[in-house]
């Protein structure tokens, strides 16, 4: 199954709209996130998982960020973001009631609904958990429509590890959650090692399952290729990358990766559209 | 239409609100700017062109448009340099806007030839024929008009035949002209849609003997004459088999990364843009500039920039223009104009760089 193009059309495709803070989480020493909600002249937003908001730090700059929060809460928009760069770091320091620019949602989703009876095995690495929470709170929803259900999560450190409460109450959905640190400290008695360690430990049969894979393109294709391994087919596999963007609907060139626009073509794509393309350096 | 009477076209227009807009000399080219009557046209002056070469030459006639492109196009007009695209004052829960949307032009571009044509309908698809829609290109290019004129003479850099894109107009115009030197210096004019036939209709002109229009087929057949050309079959494969290629290294060898060949292109639409605000912090407007895929900045994300090489950044902007450009909008983007070598500082030439990856030296193809 393919990504599919925006069939909605914005009048003023480049104009922010304002959106209250209502609430600011600190996940970690660099990672907030923000609970948004519509401000004068704003409507309510539904988007699908994998899609991702232009988040607009007024004055300062425009970035694309994931969308975070559950499909089926239209009563607020969740982001998650990590402080490294200039935009970034000045969403990362917005307070309660502070306006935001939003423009979205755009691009292409995670194919949750079409894996109804199959595995499905969600990997993550480090920050890429925050474009697949809106999948994961899906799969727990409706648990009993999937065969096994996994989440493989790796980050660089225990301090690190996002979202402790949702990976519980994953694991009391019935969902298989596994979790690895490249760098250990005297207190972790996890796993450790990169995601792709984490393969041997998931409950799935590769031949009827579907992935669904976001972090360091490095971590991607590692995944990919590794789920490929045990048996899947590459069709099934979905991966979400990441470039520059200005507009997000395909005016000004910058997130172009061969012939796909990530922005609109994108981000999540199935795995045999970017496995060539991504093993090639600087494309 | 006799030469002389060039002017009743301008009044013409002028008349009928739009803003004309076409070919005038400045420091030493021919580029396109606003213009108001003949005698802002570059008369009895050509262009010599080649790799990394361009010089204006005295014609020893008075031809009007007897020369072939120069620095610009015409998607400056449409798709420009720079513009504000808002700008929004922070106000409680909302945001006001506080700029005046802009008013679309009404021009009528003068003098745009085949191969231009080909460029702003490529433009078309890239702003208007997709899942969104730019507002502001769409509406001013709607109500803009293009005049044409049939190139009878080639520049050495020139490759349109090649690219199935000129030297004849044959679509996408309002007028078409064909300017004849011999035996008395007159256009012949074709309409190409309404709104040509009504401004038609406003000409001194009388009805083509068939000797004109065997002049004027005979001096298009002239710019037909075309030394540069492009192997296209199978080119978008082609490249996509030799994203590894060596050749990019030995590019990167003589490319300054400058930037030139992707502002001279007709095609070429990558944009930034820039956030700035006042010192209060609630004023803030948003800029849009032409970008460019040769610019270090052009892909960075969070830890560097994808591209950090020429190599990499030469292999997006002709990959992208003879190849990838199908996939996104089913055509070549490139119109064998020939601006991305005569514009080139160091005279590099993608006919002759696609020749060496056709043909690698002692390679296999």
């Amino acid at each position: 199954m393919e990504s599919r193009r925006p069939e909605t059309v914005a009048a003023e495709p480049l104009l922010p709209q304002p959106w209250i803070v209502r609430e600011v989480i600190r996940e970690t020493g660099d990672v907030v996130t923000l609970s948004l909600q519509p401000g004068e002249g704003a409507a309510a937003m539904s988007f699908g998982p994998g899609q991702f908001n232009m988040l607009y730090a007024f004055g300062v700059g425009e970035v694309p960020i994931s969308i975070s929060g559950d499909p089926a809460d239209a009563s607020r928009l969740i982001h998650t973001i990590r402080d490294v760069g200039l935009v970034s770091r000045a969403l990362c320091g917005l307070q309660p009631g502070a306006l935001v620019g939003v423009r979205g949602p755009f691009g292409s989703r995670w194919p949750v609904e079409d894996q109804a009876g199959h595995d499905v095995v969600v990997a993550a690495g480090g920050i890429g958990l925050a474009p697949l929470r809106p999948a994961l709170y899906h799969l727990a929803r409706h648990r009993a429509r999937y065969g096994n259900v996994v989440l493989l999560y790796g980050a660089r450190k225990p301090d690190e590890l996002l979202f402790g409460v949702e990976l519980e109450a994953w694991r009391q959905a019935g969902i298989q959650v596994e979790v690895t640190v490249d760098h250990a400290d005297a207190a972790w008695r996890g796993n450790l090692g990169v995601v792709t360690t984490l393969i041997r430990h998931a409950r799935f049969t590769p031949e009827k399952a579907a992935a669904f894979i976001c972090g360091p393109e490095v971590m991607m294709r590692f995944t990919a290729a590794a789920l490929e391994e045990r048996g899947m087919a590459p069709e099934r596999l979905f991966i979400s990358m990441e470039r520059n963007m200005k507009c997000a609907v395909g005016f000004c060139g910058h997130c172009q990766l061969g012939p796909e626009f990530i922005c609109m073509d994108g981000p999540v794509f199935a795995w045999p559209r970017m496995r060539r393309l991504i093993a090639i350096r600087e494309l | 239409m006799p030469a002389d009477r060039l002017d009743r076209l301008f009044e013409a227009l002028i008349a009928r609100g739009y803003l004309c807009v076409g070919p005038t000399l400045r420091e030493g080219a021919i580029v396109y700017d606003e213009i108001s009557s003949s005698a802002d046209l570059p008369q009895g002056w050509t262009d010599e062109q080649g790799p990394g070469h361009y010089r204006l030459r005295q014609r020893a006639d008075g031809a009007w448009f007897g020369y072939v492109v120069g620095p610009h196009s015409w998607k400056k007009y449409l798709f420009e340099p720079e513009r504000r695209l808002w700008q929004l004052k922070r106000a409680g829960q909302r945001f006001e806007r506080t700029d005046e949307p802009p008013t679309p032009k009404r021009y009528a571009f003068i003098g745009v030839r085949a191969c231009e044509i080909a460029a702003l309908r490529i433009q078309d698809r890239v702003f208007a024929g997709g899942s969104f829609v730019e507002p502001g290109y769409a509406r001013t290019r709607e109500q803009s008009l293009v005049i044409a004129v049939n190139c009878t003479q080639a520049a050495a850099t020139c490759f349109c035949v090649a690219m199935n894109t000129g030297p004849e107009v044959r679509e996408g115009y309002d007028l078409a002209l064909t300017e004849i030197l011999e035996p008395s210096h007159c256009f012949v004019i074709g309409a190409g849609s309404e709104r040509g036939r009504e401004l038609l209709s406003a000409l001194p002109t009388a009805p083509c003997t068939a000797e004109l229009q065997q002049a004027a087929k005979t001096a298009v057949a002239q710019a037909s004459r075309q030394t540069r050309t492009m192997e296209t079959a199978g080119l978008k494969e082609l490249l996509q088999k030799n994203l590894e290629s060596p050749q990019w290294q030995d590019i990167a060898t003589r490319c300054l990364s400058c930037a030139n060949c992707t502002m001279a292109c007709p095609t070429c639409f990558c944009s930034s843009v820039e956030d700035t605000s006042d010192l209060t912090g609630d004023h803030a407007e948003r800029w849009q500039r032409w970008d460019s895929c040769f610019n270090p900045d052009f892909s960075y994300i969070h830890g560097g920039e994808v591209r950090q090489t020429t190599a990499s950044r030469y292999r997006q902007w002709m990959t992208h223009k003879l190849s990838t450009w199908f996939d996104q909008f089913g055509s070549s983007g490139c119109v064998g104009c020939g601006r991305c070598i005569t514009w080139c500082p160091v005279g590099i030439d993608l006919t002759e760089e696609v020749r060496k990856m056709t043909q690698p030296e002692g390679g296999r193809p």
